[in-house]
């Protein structure tokens, strides 16, 4: 069953992910060069999930005009986050401006 | 030695600061909550679309409990409802887990003399949220023993709380219509972003960004959100390039 294959795959690479390094702790030095390069991997993986996410809703095509919600709500979330840098507080802003927006193009 | 029943003696004062394995489990505890409240409607959300994404009751429960990581889990559900296929949705969470790699590491010096029966444990709760809070209770400068207990309080609190919230989403979720119309995926951009944010302090991770993101629009068509793959990549070493050009060469 495709399920149980996902789920046991999805756990045991992420297992393998967080536990060498507390397993191996102490006995092998890990290269500097490679301790350099991971510090980009999580906003790299998080903004290449982000962008089209915002710019492509439909998956299909570019939408950058007022009618796309999700560029609004986008945008006042990088904007509060960049002042702020509270998470809590970005996440209600972007989520407040993403369905007032919304509500907004209805009217 | 005049007064030696005076050898033990501890100022009160001294007293309340001194750690119990009790005080650093509760404020492990307490630390993570506000953590814990920015993922919340992340649980809940996952677990109200995970049904409608192709994942049974029972699958979306043992997702959570296995795997343990938040991000990874939204994708699997968006490349599960496009129909991918497994090995590449766990490739893809691969790429996607990766940064607790970083995490790991960044703790190896303050876990290094634990025992294995405490490692494991740790490792599979390793969170952003547990990270952003126990390292700054390592890097405190007081010689307590017990700061493991710090780190198991706000671990499995946390992990306590993304269960409850996957099962909230599967039950109460259900039941509201048309949830998945709402635009709620919108949740998870929007922490992303929040989480992105904090990065954008020095000039090569401005280079991460900016390629990442470019590259992942380019790259959309590819099948089986391989772009993804593709624009991480493209962004590490964006990341990576210039920080060589900037500050010479890497490891020094």
């Amino acid at each position: 069953m495709n399920e149980v294959y996902l789920i046991l795959g999805m756990a045991v690479v992420t297992f393998l992910i967080r536990y060498p390094m507390f397993a191996l702790a102490g006995r092998v030095e890990f290269p500097k060069v490679l301790a350099r390069a991971l510090r980009y991997v999580p906003p790299a993986v998080l903004t290449a999930i982000i962008v089209p996410a915002v710019l492509m809703p439909k998956g299909t095509t570019l939408n950058l005009s007022y009618t796309n919600a999700y560029l609004v709500g986008a945008l006042v979330a990088v904007a509060v986050g960049w002042f702020k840098r509270n998470l809590l507080l970005t996440i209600v802003a972007g989520m407040t401006a993403f369905f007032g927006w919304q509500i907004l193009l209805r009217m | 030695m005049k007064y030696p029943y005076l050898k033990n003696y501890q100022p009160a004062k001294d007293m309340a600061k001194i750690a119990t394995i009790k005080s650093e489990f509760t404020n492990g505890v307490k630390d993570i909550i506000p953590l814990i409240i920015g993922a919340i409607p992340f649980g809940i959300i996952f677990g109200s679309l995970a049904m409608g994404s192709g994942l049974s009751f029972i699958g979306t429960l043992a997702m959570s409990a296995l795997v343990f990581a938040g991000a990874s889990q939204f994708i699997a559900l968006t490349l599960l409802a496009a129909g991918t296929s497994w090995p590449m949705i766990v490739l893809t969470t691969f790429v996607v887990n990766l940064r607790h790699m970083l995490y790991a590491t960044t703790l190896v010096p303050h876990i290094k003399n634990l025992g294995q029966r405490w490692k494991i444990p740790l490792a599979f709760w390793l969170t952003d949220e547990a990270f952003a809070v126990v390292i700054i209770r390592y890097q405190q400068q007081d010689d307590s023993p017990y700061k493991q207990w710090y780190f198991l309080g706000a671990a499995l609190f946390m992990y306590l709380n993304w269960q409850f919230c996957t099962l909230l989403g599967l039950t109460v979720g259900q039941m509201i219509p048309n949830m998945t119309t709402w635009g709620l995926d919108f949740a998870m951009v929007v922490t992303f972003i929040g989480m992105v944010m904090p990065y954008l302090t020095e000039k090569p991770m401005w280079a991460t960004v900016v390629v990442a993101g470019s590259v992942a629009l380019l790259t959309f068509s590819l099948p089986h959100k391989l772009g993804l793959i593709v624009a991480a990549l493209a962004g590490i070493g964006a990341g990576i390039l210039t920080d060589y050009f900037l500050e010479g060469v890497p490891g020094k």
